[in-house]
This record gives C-alpha cells, structure tokens and sequence, in this order.
C-alpha cells in the first residue's frame, strides 16, 4: 500500500512540475513561429500600412492626455521630495540634475511603459481575444488574407512607433513641472536649475531612455499581441488574456528596465 | 469537388471525428446533419484547412488541403467562401468594408468602383437594401448579420460555399428566408455546397443529398427520400427529436397567436 502510494505522490509532483514546463516551452515555441510570421509579413506593406496609421493615431491621441498627466505629476513629486531631502545639505542646482536625470532615465521611460501596459496593453489583447473567440480570425484567414498583417503588425509597428515619442513628450513634461514646482517650493532660478541639468547630463543618457523606450514597446505590444490572439472559451477567456496580457507586460518592462541598465549603464 | 477521406480529430481525449469520409461533386449541396457538438463545423473547418485532420485527407479542386504551404492554402481559400455560424463580421469595419474584405483578388480588392459596385451586387443577392452598407454590425439583426456574411463570402466569386449553421438561432421565418437565399445562390451561382445545420426540414429544402454526422462518424448518406426511408436507429431518433421540435415550435406559435 505504501508502495502505491509512493508512486501515486511520484506522479502527482511529476506531472504537477512536467505541465508548467510545457505550458513554458509551448508558450515560448508559439511566440518565437508568431514572430517569424510578423518578420516574413513585413514585406506586404500595402496590407498594414494603412492600418498602422489608423492604429497608430488612435493610441497616440488617445494616451497623449494620461501620460503627460502622470508624467507632469512625477516631476512634481520628485521636485518635492528633492527639496525634502537636500535642501541645506546641497547647492541648489542639484534639484535640476535630480530631476532632469530621474526624469530621462526612469521615470519617463518606466512609468510611460507601466501606463501603456495598461491601456493599449489591454485593449489589444481584449480587441483580439474577441476577434478570436467571435470567429473574427478565422473569418479573415478563411478568406485567403493573413492575420498577421491585418491585425497584428498594424498593432505592433503603431506601438513601436507611438511609444518612444509618448516617452519623449513625458520626459520633457517632467522636466518642465519639475522645474515648475521647484521654482515654486525651493525658490530654485531657471539658470541654477539649468546649470544642474546640464552639468550632469551625458548625451547617452537621452540614447538611454530612448533604447528603454523602443524595448518597453516591444513589450507592450507583443505581448498582448500573442496572448489575445491565443486567447480560449468565450468571455472568461477574454477576461483572462486582458489580465494576462497586462500582468505579463507589466513584469516584462520591470525585467527589462533592470537588464537594459545593467548593460548599458555598466553598473557593477 | 470536395473529398474527405477517413478524416479522424481529437481535442485532448474527445474523438470529434473518426474515420469521416464523404464526396461531394461539383455543383451540388450537401448538408451535413447532426446534433449539436458531433463535430460538423470541425468538418466544415477541414475542408477550408482552418484546422487540420490528424488522419485522413482533404482533397478539394484536387489539392490535398493538409499538406498546402501556406501561400498554396490562401490561395485555394479565395476560392472558398466560408459563412461563419455567428456571422463573424468585423465589428470595426462597416458592412461595405466587411463584403470588401470578401473580394479575394488583389487587383480587384484595389479597384473602387469595381468593388462599389461588388458590395452593391452581393447586398442585392442576399436581399439586403443597398443603404445598409453604411451600417456597422452592432446595427444589424441577426437575420441581416448572417445575410451580410454570405454577401462577404461570395464577394470573391467563389467556386465552393461552406455554410456553418446558417439558420441557427433565427426565428423559423428569417430561417426560411435564408435557407431560401441559399437556394437561390446555389441556383444563380452555380457553386458547389456544403451546409451544416441541425435543422432537418431546411436541409432537405436546400441540399441535393443529406449526410448524417452520428457520434464521430458519418451514418447515413443520401437525398432526403432516401434519408427519411432509412431504418437506422440513428437516422430515426434524429429525425423523431427534429419533428418534436417542431411540433413544440408549432405550438408555440398557435399559442402566441392564441393569446
């Protein structure tokens, strides 16, 4: 009886630690085919280049308000809490370096990113796990035209395009409300601001958080890309590949924000 | 003509198909009978390659469909209409843009008046009035959604029809009128069909031959005489659910006028 039990428990934990295994290697074998065929459907741009366009006027409009809002408010905190914490201690001028610096090399990109994730993150993967479980899919592919390239790389290039600039625009928001809100609280003058901006500024800096940016929307879009466009049984499945799509995005730009600054900032 | 041979598929450890084969020659329609959840629409979907067989072969216009590359497979699909159960139309696009998408020639698909005057054709074909082709889908009633994807699916002019249940969830008259339409093309057209219904009388209305999907496998095969002879225990408890139902319906329509 032991025995049996014994193997019973053996089974148990090998098929509990075998399923998570191939629900990864499926997963990881599925996104690698969908990006060959985004790669190999590049090449009918009459197809998603107008659809691009639409797609990406419709995210870049649509989230130009929230992100700058965000942006502007992160300024604002930062400014606040440089003034807490190094006022009488430091020159002045150091705000401006903190502010512009938190602004370019974090802020802006990640909190940019983390917003996306949400919104268009979300809205792609709802939009294609309907389009799947509503037959939408099969309907284009049933009439000889290619998922792929209608929906898919629109959605993917529009993003890659519309987020670095949505990251660039939150930038300079932080940096000006920034700037704003330290005049305001600590007195600080536009030539001490800008003298601590500039001196310690490096022009990689800006290549940084434009990389950062470019990555992060690789992120936001492929990956509810793929999930919705897998996405299973009705409503629930839906539900469940939005909330997929913006958890797995969400951790994927943490992932990458540590790994990008790693390699390109030489931390050690 | 279409060919299944000995198609069998499983989803994990449900059989939905076991040893399918079934011909269907140019010109004609057959309908595909069966209860709900026998695997008639995963048939219907092996035959346009949507999904593939794990034995057997599909052979249609001579290909084998499970074994087309890619660009092979479109290129047979553009001529393959396909009307989805649920219509399937896309929600974004108006109802223009939706048959538009249908017109499976690439030269013709970036002709704007050839495909005006396409999309006007297909909305005449189905009954539909030509000011609907401004209306999006959530706009339409069901009856219009599913004529708007037969108008999608013979925009391209295709050689075959598959119709997945194109009555289902219609009152008994939208089901006439569409089974009436699928007559119609079949007539006007000249396409060869396959229809998938569990709706007995309509099958018989429409199709040239009617074959039963049975527990995974295919029971009967003939024209409608020949079904309604049939002594298969099978073919007979079908046929008795289907005029229940209908007496059911019969009553509740007298009732409804009653009151």
């Amino acid at each position: 009886m032991a025995a049996v039990g014994a193997l019973d428990l053996v089974r148990y934990f090998g098929r509990w630690g075998r399923r998570p295994a191939q629900h990864v290697l499926g997963n990881a074998g599925r996104f690698t085919y969908l990006l060959i065929d985004m790669l190999r459907g590049l090449a009918e741009w009459r197809v998603y280049i107008p659809r691009t366009l639409e797609q990406a006027t419709h995210i870049g409009y649509g989230s130009l308000f929230i992100v700058l809002l965000v942006a502007g408010f992160a300024g604002a905190v930062t400014s606040l809490q440089t003034g807490y914490q190094f006022t009488g201690t430091l020159p002045l001028y150091y705000a401006g370096a903190v502010i512009s610096e938190s602004m370019i090399l974090e802020l802006g990109p990640v909190l940019t990113a983390l917003i996306l994730a949400g919104r268009i993150g979300a809205r792609y993967a709802a939009e294609l796990g309907t389009m799947r479980v509503t037959e939408q899919i099969d309907a284009l592919e049933s009439l000889g035209r290619s998922p792929i390239t209608h929906l898919l790389l629109p959605r993917v290039i529009a993003g890659i395009l519309v987020i670095p600039a949505l990251t660039m625009f939150a930038n300079a928001t932080g940096i000006v409300v920034g700037y704003l809100t330290a005049k305001g609280s600590l007195g600080l003058t536009y030539a001490d601001f800008e003298y601590g901006a500039r001196y310690f500024f490096r022009p990689l800096d800006l290549w940084y958080s434009l990389i950062k940016s470019y990555c992060f929307a690789g992120a936001v879009t492929l990956i509810p890309c793929y999930i919705g466009y897998n996405a299973q049984q009705g409503a629930e499945g839906v539900g469940r590949a939005t909330t997929t799509a913006v958890v797995s995005a969400s951790v994927s730009i943490l992932l990458l924000d540590a790994v990008i600054t790693k390699l390109l900032l030489g931390v050690k | 003509m279409i060919q299944l041979l000995n198609i069998s598929k499983r989803f994990l450890d449900n059989v939905v198909l076991d040893g399918v084969s079934l011909d269907v020659q140019d010109g004609e329609t057959v309908a595909l009978l069966g209860p709900s959840g026998v695997g008639k629409s995963v048939t219907l979907k092996t035959i346009n390659g949507l999904l593939k067989p794990d034995s057997g072969d599909v052979i249609v216009d001579g290909l084998h469909v499970p074994k087309l590359k890619r660009a092979e497979l479109q290129q047979l699909r553009s001529r393959i209409g396909y009307v989805f159960q649920y219509g399937a139309l896309f929600d974004s696009d108006t109802v223009a843009e939706n048959i538009r998408l249908g017109i499976t020639d690439d030269q013709q698909h970036r002709d704007e008046a050839y495909c005006r005057e396409r999309v006007k054709e297909c909305l005449r074909l189905v009954n539909l009035a030509p000011d609907v082709a401004d209306k999006y889908p959530a706009e339409l009633s069901g009856g219009m959604k599913k004529r708007v994807g037969i108008a999608r699916a013979i925009a391209g002019k295709p050689k075959y029809l598959l119709y997945d249940e194109p009555t289902s969830g219609l009152d008994p008259v939208n089901a006439d009128v569409i089974d009436g339409l699928v007559e119609r093309l079949r007539d006007e057209l000249g396409v060869t069909s396959v229809v998938v219904s569990h709706d007995v009388r309509g099958s018989f209305r429409v199709a040239d031959r009617v074959a039963l999907l049975w527990q995974a496998k295919i029971r009967a095969v003939g024209t409608a005489e020949q079904i309604l002879a049939s002594r298969d225990s099978a073919v007979q408890q079908f046929l008795e659910r289907d005029l229940e139902m209908s007496l059911i319906q019969a009553e509740g329509s007298q009732g409804k006028h009653g009151a």
